[in-house]
């Protein structure tokens, strides 16, 4: 126990230390200055410049940088969607695999354009190589590289002096790949390949086993696409079974780099949020409450995984902890640690099956989604989700002591928190009534495998997934059939444009405010007074929102399991 | 909207020709040069066939064999996968009591350990815990005619310590054993024929 709680510190600092360093190469990158990396990449990004035409670099409100948001999106679904309808006429592909059917390519174009990477399909068994590189792999980077810019265009509006101006969109975006994703993806690629990681473009591979068996191994360029799926949040395996495949994560050391990639640039966002205000204790202020929420949920999943299924112990005497879709390499801990990670960040990748988790481990991943994927959460996405409480927070305590709440010196209005609100109300929409509906309609109840109250938090967690922009899934939740996949797919959007789309409003609004400097009245936001206030609004709006819900799926699952009832 | 087209249509360009062909081509090529054992599924080959990936597990169920975890998908590497059940599940519970059986009845075990009885998460581990080995070691003896304590200290040589000491389980890999076993302790039937 004590080994593993030193693991996980040992984990937590390394993560914390290295996004501590990339949050400063960030700000000199997203604030237009040199960085090593500028002889070499400043050329290339002349050229883009050159090719894209003005509209690419002149300052942009904040509806022109959504129209380029949406515009950008909408350019990389079709295209995606081409590749996955057209995969078996292209080459790079050796074995043979067919088109996607029309309703699993829109899942699965939304799914990566949302930076969700749900995946309805199994990797090995339905797209090509060039579906994997030219398909999912360029969307692993631009939908990542589009939640940097979101977030940074909303930091903007947080300190402008008035112009009302959030940046532009393909200047962040085309930065975000060029300095930040790209160069850390091709030092990870080399890792993993070193770690055993496949990275071929030849056929999968026929032995014979020493029993005289036949084994066919899936293989592939797998390597590229598993950096970037891990650092830029998307989670989309190259494999059907994600990081848990032993292609996919081999070893310990490929585990403890793809676990640290996953929180590596949203942590780092607390930080260049800091530099960008000019005040680094506000990052470390909104670091500290999602660092409280993170280590909560990881100890609390830690430890009922170790303590494993009473319901076995009971039947065959076996103790120990839950290696029921868990990997013997990793075993409890480290797969605890990668699903409070994967959940908390909305990377979605995993390293070991969530549906077989103890169901109050089931309950923290599903708030961890549910509370709108702020707790580190997605590259970028995760910071502006917990700006949208941050506004909340100050508008609660602007409330109790009959102030007009400020943030940053700028004052937080009706329009704000109205903006606000309704970004918040996307998550229960998204997860409450649609998994309403996939409870009461019989297309909807088909996917469910497990009987009782697991069924229902197979549900919730594939909604609460989907509209997070997760990706993860309880994957016994059969979600290929026409009816959850277009379903989803409504959700990914939910999730993803309807939050985007008023942070970006609020930034615009107040990128027109002039900041006022701080009086003797102004409620300080980067002491740990605000750190609770915030901790607490999350926990209330978010958590209060799902609670009924979660009393009938894992609470009803644990209370069962403990009377010794099983499905 | 239409400002927009055109550095739409640039950036989605730059972006599929960089990340989407240049940087899997580039690192295909690093990796296939420098390493190309690991970019090729660190293939195990035995007389000159491919026997498997050091990495991928497989189904074993000969006596004389070291067994594997139970797996959801019986070992298939082209379509892994797990059970998905979970801990409540009444087929979970029943198919982990059977096999929790079948290891007693196999090994003549008193503790059976836990990963014996349940399923990986890709059906593909390639490990098992030294305590599920050891377990394995008398029937293995018995069906090549070996002194128990041979194999046993065989499979506490192949045990793989955690990462530093701290990271991760201590393991042993199947087939790494396996093919010790084979080169070791060869049956009398496929021993080389070595006289006349």
């Amino acid at each position: 126990m004590s080994t593993s709680l030193l693991v996980l510190t040992l984990y937590a600092a390394a993560t914390v230390g290295l996004a501590w360093l990339l949050a400063g190469y960030m700000h000199r990158v997203f604030t237009g200055q040199r960085v090593w990396l500028s002889p070499i990449i400043g050329p290339l990004e002349r050229g883009f410049r050159g090719a894209a035409g003005p509209a690419a670099s002149r300052a942009q409100g904040w509806a022109a940088y959504s129209m380029a948001v949406l515009v950008f999106n909408l350019c990389g679904f079709l295209f995606l969607y081409a590749v996955l309808r057209l995969q078996g006429a292209l080459p790079w592909n050796p074995e043979g695999i067919r088109a996607m059917a029309p309703d699993l390519a829109f899942n699965t174009a939304i799914s990566f354009v949302t930076n969700t990477n749900w995946q309805a399909y199994s990797g090995e068994v339905q797209l090509s190589y060039l579906a994997q590189m030219v398909g999912l792999t360029v969307q692993n980077f631009v939908s990542a590289a589009t939640g940097m810019a979101v977030a940074v265009a909303v930091i903007r509006g947080f300190v402008a002096k008035g112009d009302g101006r959030v940046g532009n969109f393909w200047t962040d975006m085309v930065r975000a790949v060029l300095y930040v994703l790209l160069p850390i993806s091709i030092l990870t690629a080399m890792l993993l390949i070193w770690q055993g990681v496949p990275q071929s473009l030849g056929a999968y591979i026929r032995a014979s086993t020493l029993e005289g068996a036949s084994q066919v191994i899936a293989q592939g360029p797998a390597a590229s696409q598993i950096a970037i799926k891990q650092l830029g949040t998307n989670g989309g395996g190259f494999f059907g079974v994600n990081s848990a495949h032993p292609l996919e994560n081999p070893t310990i050391l490929s585990n403890m780099v793809q676990s640290m990639l996953i929180l590596l640039i949203p942590v780092a966002f607390c930080f260049l949020f800091g530099r960008m205000v000019g005040d680094r204790r506000q990052g470390w202020a909104i670091f500290a409450a999602m660092g409280v929420l993170f280590v909560t949920g990881l100890l609390l999943i830690h430890g009922f995984e170790q303590a494993g299924n009473p319901m076995l112990t009971v039947l065959t005497g076996i103790t120990g902890p839950n290696m029921e879709g868990k990997e013997l390499r990793f075993g409890a801990t480290l797969s605890a640690l990668w699903a409070q990670a994967t959940t908390a960040a909305s990377n979605g990748s995993i390293n070991a099956m969530h549906d077989s988790f103890m169901p109050l481990s089931g309950l923290v991943m599903l708030l961890n989604m549910q509370v709108g994927e702020v707790i580190f959460g997605g590259v970028g996405a995760g910071f502006y989700g917990m700006l949208l409480y941050v506004v909340l927070a100050v508008f609660l305590a602007g409330l109790m002591v009959g102030r007009t709440p400020e943030y940053l010196g700028k004052k937080i209005e009706g329009r704000e928190v109205t903006l606000a609100v309704l970004a918040f109300l996307s998550m229960p929409l998204g997860i409450l009534v649609l998994s309403a509906l996939s409870a009461v309609v019989p297309a909807g109840l088909a996917a469910v495998q497990d009987a009782g109250p697991h069924g229902l938090s197979e549900i919730l967690y594939a909604y609460s997934s989907a509209t997070g922009n997760n990706g993860s899934a309880f994957a016994g939740f059969g979600a290929g059939a026409p009816f959850h996949t277009t379903l989803q797919g409504i959700a990914m959007l939910l999730g993803r444009y309807a939050i985007i789309i008023p942070m970006l409003a609020i930034a615009g609004s107040l990128a027109t405010k002039r900041p006022a400097p701080a009086t003797a009245g102004t409620f300080p936001t980067h002491g740990p007074l605000f750190v609770t206030l915030l901790v607490i609004t999350v926990l209330i709006l978010g958590a209060l929102t799902f609670f009924p819900a979660l009393v009938l799926g894992p609470i009803a699952e644990h209370v069962s399991m403990l009377g010794g009832q099983s499905f | 909207m239409n400002e927009h087209i055109r550095p739409a249509l640039a950036t989605l360009g730059l972006m599929v020709v960089l990340t989407g062909l240049a940087y899997p081509l580039a690192i295909t090529g690093l990796g296939q040069a420098l390493m190309p054992q690991q970019a090729n599924a660190s293939l195990i080959e035995r007389n000159g066939r491919i026997v498997g990936s050091a990495l991928v597990g497989q189904a074993f169920a000969a006596p004389r064999y070291l067994h594997p975890r139970p797996s959801a998908v019986d070992y298939d590497a082209a379509a892994a996968g797990a059970s998905n059940l979970g801990p409540t599940s009444a087929e979970l519970l029943a198919l982990q009591v059977a096999r929790a059986e079948a290891f007693r009845a196999e090994t003549g075990a008193a503790r059976v350990p836990v990963d014996a009885v349940t399923a990986s998460a890709s059906g593909l581990d390639p490990h098992v815990s030294p305590q599920n080995a050891l377990a394995q070691a008398a029937r293995i003896a018995a069906a090549r005619g070996a002194p128990e304590a041979a194999i046993r200290s065989m499979i506490a040589s192949h045990v793989e310590p955690p990462l530093l000491g701290l990271f991760g389980e201590p393991r042993v890999n199947v087939l790494s054993v396996n093919l010790a076993l084979d080169a070791a302790f060869p049956l009398a039937a496929t021993l080389p024929e070595t006289e006349g």
